[in-house]
């Protein structure tokens, strides 16, 4: 057997090998043109104390200031947790690296889903020792209240990195808000997070993940999570906002019988920016299902729209459905559904399209007496309606106004 | 003046093909709801969806005249602004678009919709896609909870008997011949008279609902007559429309 610091070791070494290992999909990040962003920030004591513009940037991303309405709240800041507070008994909410300190098994969570070497990012991530968020939900407790975390940025730049390890244990439910995000005058950098995920059985997650970056961002998130026996969980991801580049493929590995994952995609693509957004379902036992959601628009931007499912298992049942709206000449669309069976008790279909809005549908709606961006305007509202619940009235305004901005401009 | 006044109006497919309506002449005056029939495939769809300038058809030729101004080349929407609404055949499925946002956004304020949804057993249909799944009898429905949330001058209705059954043809009929008649807040003579109304029907049952002034038969994109509705559609119920062919060749 490895002891500990060799398996240490091991990683450290496995790390540096690939930290010129390019990612599958999406443009290449030259890593040594970003300085790493300060490993310490400033503690506040309440998140109402920063300047109304952050808080405004927090809002928008989901996350309320005053943590009214939530179970608890953590900041990263660049890369270090500048503000923790929980609210709650059912839920342990504290830095990464605090938790790791205290919990010695966690030694059996960090690092064991998402692969040190998968790619440079992760290399580089591992290799920094990041912070980031470890949130646990106690067994048997159903928190009613959100968790929320919020990945900022506050330097230009820089290259954040952070490692989140989320745990819901047995028959516990929780739903976690993560608003990534940028301080006003930072519109440069790239953000690199790993989040590993464990749903413990007939425990529950949900997990919404809100991305409002800036024009001149890299973001390279790498997310896996694993389901046992009865769990759920459920993934939504809205990225409406400019950014430079986005890739990520978050995966749920669903491995006890009957678990089941949804992902709800939506994203913009707009012009100069690049989405390579994708899902991926892995059912490796029995009766487990997966719905796997994603809509996409592209006002000018590179999107693709990727979906993944491979059934390794009896009975296995999985639904794909990429739709992509394209509002642009400029812009392009690709959606890749892949299903793979490695057995025959498995029904995994997929659905996908892209295309622009029907003229019919338009004109429908105009000789209601709306005009033609009201009418664009209701029909993407639609589209991107994938019934995302508990979102807070600053994020659904901004979810509109962003809307409407986008029925002026189409056609 | 009257409210809608086609004038020489011959149209074509927005994409190219052969001409669909020829030199069509009709007129709805002020408070009067008149009908068109024709066979399937005549053009009466067609030519409303001209009149609403939906973009699948372009006009090739003359004009048309909604209380008195020319609205040819408005678009879809000014049309709508102007007072004209209309109850489509086959209206596109709304994948999406909630029943309940559209009539919300398009409801006048001093109308009770929810009072009508009830009415037309609609209610349950609010928090569904447009037209998605609906049966006929409910897309009928639902076109025409949003006319009566639309609260337009003039209605331009297009074959509401097709493709429902009994119960909801009653509800349609019944419901179509109490909109005619609903109080309006349109300006001038339109007000004393009631709403216009053009209807296109195949079957004519529509008349067992409600009081049409005159009618127009069309064939092959041809007005052939106009007339009392009452009596060309019991001519066309006994003869057919071949007989209109062969009038109309006869007057020739
Ligand atoms: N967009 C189109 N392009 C080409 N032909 C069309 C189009 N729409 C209708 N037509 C043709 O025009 C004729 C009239 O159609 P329509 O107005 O729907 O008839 P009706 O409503 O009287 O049954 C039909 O022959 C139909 O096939
Ligand atoms: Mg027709």
């Amino acid at each position: 057997m490895q002891t500990k610091s060799n398996l240490k070791q091991d990683l450290k070494e496995r790390a540096e090998k690939a930290l010129d290992k390019k990612a599958s999909y999406g443009q290449d990040f030259d890593l040594s043109e970003y300085e790493i962003a300060p490993s310490e920030s400033e503690q506040v004591e309440t998140l109402t104390e920063w300047d109304e513009k952050t808080q405004k940037q927090l809002l928008n991303t989901g996350v309320v200031p005053s943590g009214e309405g939530r179970s608890g709240s953590l900041v990263v800041l660049n890369n270090a947790v500048s503000y923790s507070s929980t609210k709650s008994e059912n839920v342990e909410l504290i830095p990464t690296k605090q938790a790791r300190e205290k919990y010695d098994w966690l030694d059996d969570y960090a690092w064991n889903l998402v692969p040190v070497d998968a790619d440079k990012y992760t290399a580089a991530t591992y290799l920094q020792q990041p912070n980031g968020y470890f949130i646990r939900a106690h067994a048997g407790k159903k928190e009613t209240l959100p968790v929320q975390t919020c990945l900022l940025l506050g330097n230009k730049e820089v290259s954040q990195t952070v490692h989140n390890i989320i745990i819901v244990e047995e028959n516990a439910e929780l739903e976690i808000i993560t608003g990534c995000t940028t301080k006003e005058e930072v519109m440069s950098g790239l953000h690199l997070g790993i989040s590993e995920m464990y749903v413990k059985k007939g425990g529950k997650l949900t997990f919404t993940m809100v991305h409002n970056w800036a024009e001149d961002i890299g973001v390279r998130p790498r997310t896996k999570v694993k389901v046992e026996e009865g769990g759920t969980f459920i993934n939504n991801y809205i990225a409406l906002k400019p950014v430079k580049s986005i890739q990520s493929y978050p995966t749920a590995f669903l491995d006890g019988k009957g678990a089941v994952a949804r992902f709800n995609t939506i994203a913009v693509g707009h012009p100069g920016s690049e989405l390579d957004l994708g899902s991926k379902a892995v059912f490796n036992a029995p009766e487990t299902k997966a719905e796997l959601i994603s809509r996409t628009i592209t006002t000018g931007g590179n999107v693709v729209a990727r979906g993944e499912m491979e059934g390794n298992a009896d009975d296995a049942k999985g639904h794909l459905e990429c739709r992509g709206l394209v509002l642009s000449d400029d812009g392009s669309q690709r959606a890749i559904p892949i299903l793979e069976a490695n057995l025959q008790n498995v029904e995994l279909t997929h659905e996908a399209a892209v295309g622009k809005i029907a003229r019919d549908q338009v004109e429908y709606l105009m000789s209601r007496g709306l005009s033609e961006d009201e009418a664009v305007g209701m029909i993407v509202r639609g589209f991107l309606d994938v019934g995302i619940k508990g979102l807070p009235d600053e994020l659904e305004n901004d979810i509109n106004e962003t809307i409407d901005k986008i029925g002026e401009h189409a056609m | 003046m009257s409210m809608l006044e086609i004038e020489n109006l011959s149209v074509e497919p927005a994409d190219g093909g052969q001409r669909i309506l020829n030199n069509v002449n009709l007129t709805v005056d002020f408070g009067y709801t008149n009908v068109l029939f024709g066979p399937n495939g005549s053009g009466k769809s067609a030519l409303l969806r001209a009149i609403m300038g939906f973009g699948d058809y372009k006009v090739v030729e003359g004009r048309i005249l909604f209380n008195g101004e020319d609205i040819t080349n408005l678009s879809v929407d000014e049309r709508a602004e102007k007072g004209l609404g209309i109850m489509l055949q086959r209206p596109p499925n709304m994948t999406g678009v909630k029943l309940s946002s559209l009539i919300k956004a398009i409801s006048k304020e001093n109308m009770d919709i929810d009072k009508v949804a009830e009415e037309l057993d609609m209610k349950r249909f609010m928090d569904r896609e447009i037209n998605v799944g609906f049966s006929g009898g409910e897309i009928k429905r639902s076109e025409l909870l949003q006319l009566i949330a639309q609260n337009p001058c003039m209605y331009l209705i297009d074959e509401p008997e097709s493709g429902v059954d009994l119960v909801s043809i009653n509800k349609v009929g019944t419901k179509i011949q109490e909109m005619l008649n609903a109080n309006l807040e349109c300006i001038g003579e339109r007000s004393v008279k009631g709403k216009s109304a053009l209807i296109i029907t195949h079957t004519g049952q529509i008349l067992d609902y409600l009081e049409a002034d005159r009618a127009y038969i069309m064939c092959s994109g041809k007005i052939m007559c106009s007339g009392n509705p009452r009596k060309l559609l019991d001519e066309i119920k006994s003869q057919g429309y071949e007989e209109c062919i062969r009038c109309k060749l006869n007057q020739i």
